[in-house]
């Protein structure tokens, strides 16, 4: 049984709407954007899919701070009994809470975020050492679910629009140092365009509010690194 | 906005100046404490290679180093793009240099040559 009511506020279109809530023990702010959604206004657009934190799907705004939705309990970020929920940061609103993620997996390519394979399937698998330092940075940013959390986080995101941004660098370390993917080169020029690691501030608002606890902004100073000794060594 | 090369600039330039920055502050120390006046100062300053080579690179380093950093500002901060924003970074840099080699040609070349 509901204890009590929560006061939600949604960013909408037309601006912000309320709804009263009921409100529960274990209570997630997914659970509470569906509950308006099914019983106060099915015209009320947003995104999940797995609702276990796994797809990546739910970001939104909430109370000003990025969030996993799904996963987000209520009692955690609320200090009384009013929430505020919006679509996420620094990408295009489709409808309501729905935002366009075009941008993000789009920069995730840029970033040449993809597999560069050398064999073929003649050739043997190649052999990863679990203990080498590669293979440690490598698995530090494997879990990324593609949120976007970290980029509507990021303010070098908000203030440049070319920024490639902390998920799609990091997914780029991630493959640097993967001793299955051949495409270092690619990798390094992608992250040193216009938009590449180099504009990256390293104030940690991706580190900080990754709900998988990973650290964009560490993978990224490797990248800076890896450029800067490339620079010097092949001159470019 | 800032690719590599100017990322590279703006780091070996801070670099530069981190060991002028503080040679700067000690000689200005140094020189108050024994009461030196300005013309002692530009009697030591004048005809000097070794201070116009201190104080050229430093401002060379401060002309490069300051013109990116306000790039990146007008980027983020204040949405200059594309051919401004070259322009700006350049015009800023020059017009940093030019008051800067200035002020290093009055003291030490100026009135040597002329
Ligand atoms: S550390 Fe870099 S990528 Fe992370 S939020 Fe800051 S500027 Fe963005
Ligand atoms: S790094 Fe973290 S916050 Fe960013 S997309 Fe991946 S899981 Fe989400
Ligand atoms: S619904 Fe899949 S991560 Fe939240």
């Amino acid at each position: 049984m509901p204890s009590d009511v929560l006061h939600v506020t949604i960013d909408r279109a037309n601006g912000p709407e309320s709804f009263e809530v009921p409100a529960y023990d274990n209570q997630t702010v997914l659970d509470v954007v569906s509950w308006v959604q099914q019983n106060a206004d099915p015209t009320l657009s947003y995104r999940f899919a797995c609702r276990v934190g796994m797809c990546g799907s739910c970001a939104m705004m909430v109370n000003g701070v990025p969030r996993w939705t799904c996963r987000t309990h209520v009692s955690k970020v609320t200090d009384g009994a009013a929430i505020h929920v919006g679509p996420l940061r620094n990408l295009p609103i489709i409808k309501d809470l729905a935002v366009d993620m075009d941008p993000f997996f789009d920069k995730w390519v840029a970033a040449e975020g993809v597999h560069h394979g050398g064999l073929t399937r003649d050739d043997s698998i190649a052999v990863v050492d679990e203990g080498s330092a590669t293979r440690v940075e490598a698995n530090a940013g494997i879990e990324c679910i593609n949120c976007s959390v970290c980029y509507a986080a990021c303010d070098t995101v908000a203030g440049n629009a070319d920024y490639l941004g902390p998920a799609a660098l990091q997914r780029a370390w991630t493959l640097l140092n993967d001793a299955k993917d051949e495409g270092s080169v690619a990798i390094l020029d992608a992250v040193s365009g216009d938009g590449g690691c180099h504009n990256c501030h390293s104030m940690g608002s991706c580190t900080l509010y990754c709900p998988n606890e990973l650290d964009p902004m560490s993978a990224i100073a490797g990248l800076k690194r890896e450029t800067a000794k490339n620079f010097f060594w092949r001159g470019r | 906005m800032l690719g590599l090369r100017l990322y590279m600039a703006q780091r070996i330039t801070a670099l530069l100046m981190g060991p002028f920055v503080l040679g700067h502050i000690a000689v200005m120390i140094y020189a108050i404490q024994g009461g030196l006046s300005a013309a002692e100062i530009l009697g030591r300053t004048q005809g000097s290679v070794l201070w116009f080579l201190f104080y050229g690179l430093f401002v060379v380093a401060v002309s490069i180093h300051g013109a990116i950093g306000l790039r990146v500002i007008a980027h983020e901060w204040g949405r200059v793009q594309g051919r401004a924003l070259d322009v700006l970074m350049w015009g800023m840099g020059l017009a940093f240099f030019a008051l800067g080699a200035r002020a290093v040609w009055a003291v030490t070349f100026a009135g040597v040559v002329t």
